[in-house]
């Protein structure tokens, strides 16, 4: 593997919290234009892991770097605008925006910054084609002018990752995208997920072992904080360590 | 694909004239009618006062219902543009026109400031902060050699508009205030519908997945902390040209309470709320004044039972009864 191969890249990554350890001593590299996964118990440090990445936390100890550029100390909202992008574990709509409007203020973005209070929102509707064409494909097209906190669970994780798409970001963080959804959300939002990786490099937390096995090229198990396998599933599912630290955790 | 464009655009952008819903433009057009024919059946001063507490209540509320930030410090613009104004007019006899200008101006730069440091906290602690910055800015008003202490600034005069007209008489003067609010409020609702109105609401929905969108939230908190205090600062500035006073009351922590209360009573999460709650909340003051220490607990009373019965506040609820936002 060479170093242009590795688009993000974490050596020693710590998080202290008052008392426990979260994440410790964490070293990962996520090839670029793979789907890799993330999983590994509750509590394990997976959504600890994300925000350390995406600079939501300062990490205690450790480098991250996006495309070889160090970006330990960077602002969250500066890796946004370098193309790395996350959704949260916690279903993150706008809720009193409508759907259409929500897909829209990713879209905004690309106005720069822009605080342009004097000019009318009407200037917003050149994105609205491309909003709806988000919209459709995660499925909720039936719901444009619906507003965002009405929606059911599954739909409201539609429409973020419909909202995340709309910045074309290079990399993706997903945190258990899929939790809550009915089956056939799960596989459309699945089918989703493998097309717009075609160009681009998807970091995912994932629950749902049977969605991992399919998608992902490269799966790291994350327990106590630490990684306890790496590979490829065929690997990492015969494991001892894993299988001892699921069954620990009380799962499957 | 076509079709669905074609069917949104019938529920959400038609219907609109002059950039603005037509409901809404109803409103701002019979708002502005009453206004201009109310002189003429109750006082002016009493008109021009709901005015402007109309404006400092939606200025207010561009903040709390727009930025998602509960400011507990309003007084601050509103009193110290209105010891600005008073004294630019006393001291310095400028036009009532440069009075308003100075107060709102000293307002955006107070706001700056206190802005810088208030926005970096959330929540609780951002009320505590901009509190206590209104409490220096109290202090100040009471200590300072121009703002003549426990008698405020008084009979400041209305000076020539312009340096030109003669405006002084109420009648006349309610006109220039008239002028001065319903630009404050089409200023106001600009901000609100516009591009950044856009992105302030999402960040009051969801800071974090603002931020991971890649929004640089603080930068768009300052700016609409000053524009709230600058608007206020105008409210101030044109009161205290009507009552022709800058008193510790403009400066008084009770201000920033009260305000708040006038934009809960109609609505934080509407534009014409605040305008109810101010009518409502100066309504009361003037005719209830007789109950003297009374209407403190009317007042409490009453917001009390709007909080119990209309958590939306006043337009909050008819708004959704109409399935209209106002
Ligand atoms: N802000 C915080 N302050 C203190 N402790 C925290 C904080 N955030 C997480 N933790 C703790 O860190 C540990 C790891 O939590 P994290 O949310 O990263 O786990 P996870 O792997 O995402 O779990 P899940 O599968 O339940 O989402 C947990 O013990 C959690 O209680
Ligand atoms: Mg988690």
């Amino acid at each position: 593997m060479t170093q242009a191969d590795i688009i993000l890249s974490a050596r020693g990554l710590s998080k202290r919290f008052a008392g426990l350890i979260a994440v410790k001593d964490v070293d990962l590299d996520v090839r670029r234009g793979s789907i890799h996964a993330m999983i590994g118990p509750n509590g394990a440090g997976k959504t600890t892991c994300f925000n350390l990445l995406t600079k939501f936390l300062q990490p205690s100890a450790g480098t991250i770097t996006l495309n070889g550029r160090d970006i330990t100390s960077m602002a969250a909202s500066d890796i946004a605008r370098l193309g790395m992008v996350r959704s949260f574990q916690i279903s993150a709509v706008f809720p009193r925006l409508t759907v259409l409007e929500n897909v829209r203020v990713a879209l905004q973005r690309r106005r720069g910054d822009n605080f342009d209070f004097w000019r009318s929102q009407t200037v917003l509707n050149q994105f609205d084609d491309e909003a709806l064409r988000r919209i459709e494909e995660v499925g909720l097209s039936d719901f444009v002018d619906e507003t965002a906190g009405e929606l059911s669970y599954g739909r409201k994780r539609a429409l973020e990752i419909a909202t995340t798409l709309a910045l074309e970001p290079e990399m993706l963080l997903l945190d258990e995208p899929m939790a809550g959804m009915a089956q056939e959300d799960v596989e459309r939002i699945s089918a989703l997920i493998r097309r717009i990786s075609a160009n681009r490099t998807i970091l995912m937390v994932e629950h749902n072992l049977s969605v991992v096995a399919n998608l992902s090229d490269t799966i790291t198990v994350l327990a106590r904080g630490q990684v306890l396998a790496e590979g490829d599933y065929e690997t990492v599912s015969k494991d001892q360590r894993v299988i001892d630290a699921y069954i620990g955790a009380g799962h499957d | 694909m076509t079709d669905q464009t074609l069917e949104r655009t019938g529920t959400a952008t038609g219907e609109r004239s002059m950039g603005m819903p037509r409901h809404h433009l109803v409103i701002f057009a019979g708002l502005l009618m009453f206004f201009l024919v109310a002189p003429f059946f109750l006082y002016p001063v009493f008109l021009m006062k709901v005015l402007c507490f109309a404006l400092f209540a939606c200025a207010f509320n561009l903040l709390l219902g727009y930025g998602g930030l509960l400011s507990f410090g309003h007084a601050a613009y509103f009193g110290g543009a209105a010891y600005v104004s008073a004294h630019a007019a006393k001291a310095w006899g400028v036009t009532p026109e440069l009075s308003v200008l100075l107060g709102t101006g000293s307002a955006a730069l107070l706001g700056l400031v206190i802005g810088l440091l208030a926005i970096r906290r959330q929540g609780i602690y951002f009320a505590m902060v901009t509190l206590a910055f209104a409490q220096m800015v109290f202090f100040f008003a009471l200590q300072a050699p121009f703002t003549g202490g426990e008698d405020g600034i008084q009979a400041v005069p209305r000076n020539m508009l312009f340096g030109i007209f003669d405006i002084a008489q109420d009648r006349v003067f309610y006109f220039f205030v008239l002028a001065i609010v319903f630009g404050g409020l089409l200023i106001l609702y600009r901000i609100i519908h516009s591009p950044f109105g856009q992105v302030l609401k999402a960040i009051r929905e969801n800071e974090p997945r603002s931020i991971s969108l890649g929004y640089q939230v603080n930068r768009y908190k300052l700016a609409v902390f000053v524009m709230s205090a600058a608007l206020a600062g105008t409210a101030g500035a044109t009161k205290a040209l009507v009552f022709q006073l800058a008193s510790l009351t403009d400066v008084h922590w009770t201000m920033s309470g009260e305000v708040v209360l006038m934009a809960l009573i109609g609505g934080m999460h509407t534009v014409f709320g605040p305008i109810v709650g101010a009518a409502v909340i100066v309504t009361m003051q003037n005719y209830f004044a007789g109950f003297g220490a009374w209407v403190t607990v009317l007042q409490g009373t009453i917001f009390v039972i709007a909080v119990l019965l209309f958590r939306e506040g006043v337009l909050g609820v008819i708004g959704r009864w109409l399935k209209k936002p106002m």
